[in-house]
């Protein structure tokens, strides 16, 4: 339970960091919280030969509020990002969605970003990216790409990062009018990693039909990603509508198969907990409706 | 910027309960096993090395959170609450702990030590927490002994609830 030796290096600045990376490609590990990170390497599933710690990256826990996205630094603190106003309110999904991570201990250190170089095909942060269309952006010597979220998680804890690359930062789309998100999720203790996770966000008509959906579903195959949902665009929003939805989208998944679930549980989850969230989605929209 | 090679031991100098102290460690030494072997303090537990269990939480640069997770040269010059800082100087037992003593929150104590910080950085946070809202952050704590029902109530005791 002790990590393999690695030399640890603290860059000061994002240049040094990426001098870093050239230097030593995918030998090296890259920590910002360590929450997840550091139990693999204690475990030595992760052995680098060094250790790249951009804690003192200040410039990468800054936040940017733009009219139609918001921009979060990678650096930017689970806890932390609870504590801020613009962005909890104006990317609701993520403020429903952020308690279900880790603990109170874990939030407390763990990084938006981190989490989602991390790749946990289970969760929270990145199934919230991915369901909302949200980005991500890297930097490498050659300069900054961003990359929709749902092309980065390209399998168990792997994405579309490259060796020379540092994830940077996230950008979340911002709330939309007549617009509803949920987000629920099971695991055997709160805070645990979900057996599955379910995010929903939809946008309802003025007659009540729905306008556009998407849910996202986490900890049921290797990635989080969005369901195919087009075919049910105009149904009714309604709880008939939202069992339809999931029952329909449980038949097509391929789920994982662990020490904690086999496929028919994890499929049952999508069916009940996808019913539910997006029931709230769509009474979410609605009641928007109803208040303007 | 800072390099550290695998096997050099780099010095490392925090404030642990308000007094400076220092040791050596090299990059891989966790923050536990520094407390513990260089600095002597066997306050803070290890368990599970990999952040689930949550016995070695301490108060690191203001945030209760996992020693385990943190290697010692990340923390050179921070400040550092362990539980060796809760009693006063001649042993007398602080409220928090005064209240698991007369609450039966506490068997074999393996997991005590993190659950007391969490705790204290918890209420000072949220100084009037709720029995969810108190579960809700010992569920980053496991213990085997107690069951929990006595822990939220010597945390609401605490509380002055």
């Amino acid at each position: 339970m002790k990590p393999v030796a690695f030399e640890y290096c603290r860059p000061d600045t994002v240049e040094e960091a990426l001098d870093l990376l050239k230097e030593f490609g995918s030998d090296a590990s890259i920590i910002s919280g360590g929450l997840s990170l550091g139990a693999m390497l204690n475990m030595r599933l992760v052995r680098p030969k060094a250790l790249i710690d951009i804690n003192g990256l200040g410039e990468l826990a800054d936040i940017k509020a733009g009219d139609a996205t918001i921009r979060t630094g990678t650096l930017i603190r689970q806890a932390g990002a609870m504590e801020m106003p613009v962005l909890m309110s104006g990317v609701p999904l993520l403020a429903k969605a952020l308690p279900y991570v880790g603990h109170y201990q874990i939030r407390s250190r763990g990084t938006l970003g981190g989490s989602v170089a991390h790749a946990d095909p289970s969760a929270e942060i990145p199934l919230t990216l991915v369901t909302l269309s949200g980005a991500v952006t890297l930097r490498s010597p050659g300069g900054s790409r961003e990359v929709p979220a749902r092309e980065f998680f390209q399998g168990l804890l792997t994405t579309d990062r490259r060796a020379d690359e540092l994830v940077t930062g996230l950008t979340w789309p911002i709330r939309r009018d007549l617009t509803g998100y949920a987000f629920e999720e099971l695991a055997q203790r709160h805070g645990d990693f979900a057996i599955t996770a379910v995010a929903a966000e939809a946008t309802v008509a003025g007659d009540g039909s729905i306008a556009d959906v998407s849910f996202g579903l986490g900890g049921v195959e290797d990635r989080p990603f969005v369901a195919t949902t087009a075919g049910f665009v105009g149904k009714p929003a309604t709880a008939a509508t939202a069992s339809d939805i999931a029952n329909t989208i449980a038949e097509t998944v391929d789920p994982m198969v662990d020490l904690q679930a086999n496929a028919d549980y994890r499929r049952q989850l999508v069916r009940v907990l996808g019913a539910r969230v997006l029931t709230a989605a769509f009474n979410d929209a609605t009641g928007q409706q109803e208040a303007a | 910027m800072l390099r550290i090679k695998p096997d050099q031991k780099q010095r490392v100098t925090v404030t642990v309960n308000g007094k400076a102290v220092s040791g050596y460690a090299e990059p891989r030494m966790l923050l536990t096993d520094f407390l513990r072997h260089e600095l002597g303090m066997y306050g803070t537990h290890v368990g599970c090395e990999h952040g689930v269990c949550g016995a070695c939480t301490a108060i690191i640069d203001g945030a209760a959170t996992r020693s385990c997770l943190r290697y010692a040269v990340q923390c050179d010059g921070l400040e550092i609450q362990t539980v060796e800082g809760l009693a006063d100087a001649d042993g007398t037992l602080n409220t928090l702990q005064k209240a698991f003593n007369e609450n039966g929150a506490l068997q074999c104590g393996f997991c005590t030590a993190g659950i007391l910080m969490s705790s204290t950085k918890f209420l000072q946070e949220n100084p009037k927490p709720n029995d969810d809202e108190i579960r809700d952050m010992l569920s980053g704590h496991i213990c085997r002994c107690t069951g929990y029902t006595q822990i939220v109530r010597a945390i609401r005791q605490a509380s002055g609830q």
